[in-house]
This record gives structure tokens, sequence and C-alpha cells, in this order.
């Protein structure tokens, strides 16, 4: 059975565990190697999980795992919404 | 933890690690490589992965040549796909003045190598369509520059020097140098105290204070700039943009994503790296001027990194008056990645007493005190 653990980058619960045991063993590290967290949803869905796993495999406690820092913005923003309103164009 | 190595390498970024990786290759290995955070914490992890030869002084276009002939074939050494992207670099102008100059910068880089071109407003919308060039004057592109992902090249280079027994401790931090007279005696760091008579400071943003450790001077300054990253999309842009008069950088990596940043003029130095309001905005505003059609793409999330900044906008190298064996990888103001292959090669020969495959008298700290400078004009972000 696959289970995708990230949906937004299709990262799965295997690829995860292979790059755990490639030397990935910390979010961080998991995060840039897998895109894990960096689509869309930002790590909102994926995170709690992947600190699961990665805790499964390595017998690191969750409570001492750091944690990628939470970047702006908390929801994707569209650049129309961010720019001064004289900057925005209609879009088609 | 007391060991001893021929070499300390501080900072686990792109260029400690490529160094450590050319010291591998020429078969001196008893090496370790300390980063006090993750591997890519710094700018190496924060970058925009530009790779760009438009440069304006002679020794940032050699060693961002050489480098790029190096990228070009670095997925096959590192065996890993390191994304490299080389869909060009416009750069665009937006005064005469500047245009006059940009066709010097082009005889210069031609003249040294690069196959640089001054193209006219409409030739650059040929080359990007969307692009609004009511306020363009001028633009000159090159093809071979491009974007590549920093994350993978770090990762190679890391995996790599592992194969060949270099040592690579991250969450170690340096906290001395010692040293006797002009001798480096040991590096004490958190974890325990390291023996070598060796040590190459790649620490990027913190790379005076590493200096300071061993008692050298380094006039580098961390600076702030900050940058971002929009939802991924279809190939939309094939070259990545920028402007020195806005200072404003962006490009479509090769997984879909526009990433680009801005520099605040008025950013304080100093080690600082959130990300501000000032940024969204400006950046979202100067965007849509470039690109109207972008209104509606999402951006999802802005960071920050350091520039290791000197007073010449070029990297220090070599070695320093007050110690010895004590090799300087740093100051890039910017530009640290796309000029490392050849720069981590130098230093490598420099470390291994071998002659440099490009002289860098002229980057070495002591300009400062006894050359006429010729200050890099061509920084963006």
């Amino acid at each position: 059975m696959t289970i995708v653990v990230c949906r937004c980058e299709d990262v799965t619960e295997e690829d995860i565990v292979e790059a755990i045991e490639e030397g990935y063993d910390e979010l961080e590290k998991l995060k840039r190697h897998l895109r894990l967290g960096m689509g869309p949803c930002q790590g909102k869905t994926c995170m709690l999980i992947a600190r699961r796993i990665l805790g499964r495999e390595t017998g690191k406690s969750v409570d001492d795992m750091d944690t990628p820092t939470a970047r702006p913005p908390s929801q994707p923003v569209p650049f129309s919404l961010l720019a001064s309103p004289e900057e925005c164009e209609e879009d088609e | 933890m007391s060991e001893e190595y021929d070499a300390v390498i501080i900072g686990g970024g792109v260029n400690g690690l490529g160094t450590a990786y050319h010291l591998g290759k020429k078969g001196s290995t008893d090496v370790v490589v300390l980063d006090k955070s993750y591997l890519g914490y710094g700018a190496s992890g924060r970058n925009g992965g530009g790779i760009r030869q438009q440069w304006t002084s002679e020794e940032n276009i050699k060693l961002a040549l050489e480098s790029r002939k190096m990228f070009e074939k670095l997925n096959e050494e590192l065996e890993e796909d390191l994304e490299f992207y080389q869909g060009g670099y416009l750069v665009l102008s937006f005064d005469e003045e500047e245009a006059e100059e940009f066709k010097e910068n082009v005889k210069r880089q031609n003249r040294l190598g690069v196959e640089s071109e001054f193209l006219s407003p409409e030739e650059a919308k040929e080359i990007v369509p969307e692009l609004d060039i009511s306020e363009v004057v001028a633009a000159t592109f090159n093809q071979s520059d491009g974007t590549i992902y920093p994350f993978k090249v770090i990762h190679g280079y890391a995996n790599r020097v592992r194969e060949m027994g270099i040592e690579v401790k991250e969450h170690t931090e340096v906290t001395d140098i010692v040293t006797d007279g002009e001798e480096i005696k040991k590096v004490k760091t958190d974890k325990g105290e390291i023996k070598t008579d060796t040590v190459v400071n790649a620490a990027g943003g913190w790379s005076s204070q590493v200096a300071e450790m061993a008692g050298a001077e380094i006039p580098n300054v961390p600076v702030r700039h900050e940058i971002m990253v929009t939802e991924p999309f279809e190939r939309f842009l094939e070259p990545m943009v920028i402007s020195f008069k806005h200072g404003i950088y962006f490009s479509q990596s090769e997984h879909g994503n526009i990433v680009g940043g801005i520099g605040n003029p008025d950013e304080e130095p100093g080690i600082n790296q959130k990300g501000s309001l000032w940024f969204l905005k400006t950046f979202s505003d100067t965007l849509l001027d470039f690109i109207p059609r972008f209104s509606a793409v999402n951006m999802i999330r802005q960071w920050a990194g350091l520039y290791d900044t000197t007073p010449d906008a070029q990297p220090i190298l070599g070695s320093v008056p007050e110690v010895e064996r004590f090799y300087q990888v740093n100051g890039f103001s910017g530009h640290g990645f796309m000029v490392s292959p050849m720069v981590d090669k130098v230093t490598a020969e420099l470390v291994m007493g071998e002659e440099p495959s490009m002289d860098i008298e002229r980057l070495k700290v002591e300009r400062f005190e006894d050359m006429d400078i010729e200050e890099e004009g061509a920084v963006v972000g």
C-alpha cells in the first residue's frame, strides 16, 4: 500500500523512509531533499506525519526534533492582494 | 571529542563542502567540515540558485565563466540531478546611461569569453513575451547562464565527500581558534577540541566572527536579503530576469516555482534572517510592473538569508597576513554559489601548496590596504 504523506509534492512514506536511510535524518534535511512541505500547504498536512515517521525510524523523540520555521504567508496569497492597488491589472 | 585533522573547514555550505570535495579529489581526506547547524543553513540553502557570468569585474567574470563550465559537468561528478537549467539571464536597463555601461560590460565579457549580447527592448520581449517593456531601454542576455537547485548541490557534495572518507559534522559550533604566534594549534567547538594547523573559513555571514576568533581581520559585514517562492506551474519563463535599478531578480525553477527577491537599500547590517512585510509589498509591486500577468499567481513562502558583503562586492580568498594556513573563502556579497566550483578548486590548491589555476592575488584581503580596488557593479537583490 502506498501512503502519500505530502500531497502537494507527492512524497510517499516510502520516499521518506528511504531518505532517512540515506542520511537525511532531520526534518530540515527531508524537506530540502524531498521538497516535503514545500508546496502550497507549506507542511501543514505532512510535517506532523513526517515527524512521527522520523521518530519511528530513528528512535528520536518527536519532542526533541527541530521543526522547520513556519514562514509567511500562512496560506497562498496572489500577488494582486499584496501589491498596491494601482499595480494590479485585471487578469483574464 | 578530541581529534586531529590535516584541515578543518568551517561552514557546511557550498563553498566549505566544495573545498572539501576538491581536497578529497587530490587525495587529501584527513579533513573535517563543521557546521553549527544543518548543511545549507546559511546562504547556500537560502539563495535563488542563479548562475550568472554577466559581471563587470574581470575576476568575477573569470570565476563565473570557469564555474559555469564546471557546473555543466557537476551532475555527472556528483551523481545527482542538480536541476541546472540554462535558460539564460536577461538583464534589463531602464536608463540610457546604464545602457551605455551595459555595452561596455558586454565588450569586456566577450573579450574574456562570455558570450553575452546587447539587446533592444523588443529583442528582450522575444525572450520573455509577457514582459512589459514600456520603460525598458536596453538589455543584455547570456544563454549559458541559468539556475540550479542549491540543496541538490550541497547534498551531492556532502554525499561524495563522505564517501571519500572526509568527516562532515553538523550541529557542531566553533567557539574559538587557538593560535601560537602565527600558527594555528587547534579549533575549539561546543563538542570538543580538534588539533589542526590549517583552517578554511567558509562561514558565509558568520565569516568575520570566525576570522576574529583566529585573531585575523576581514572587512565582511552580513546583510539580510529576502526572497520568496510561488506555487509551481508549467514553464512560462525561460531566463532569470534581473534589474540593478530595481534590485529585483526572478526566475522559474525546473520544478516550476517562480523564485525571486528584491534588495532593500535601507537594510541595516546584522544577522537577521526573518521576513518582512516591506519585502512582500515591494517585491509584489515591482514584479507586477515587470510581468502584469503574474497578478493571479500565489506566493507560498518568503524567507531571508545573509549576503556576506565586502567593500568592493568581491570575494575574499586565500591567506591572511596575521595567521598562517588560515584560508578565506567568504565575502561573496550575494554571488557565492555561482562562482563556487572555481573558487573551491583554487582554495583546495592553495591548501595543498599548489600553484592555483587562477591568480587570486587581487582577491586577497590585503587588497583593501595596498591596491586600487575595482568595485563590482553588477550586484542584484
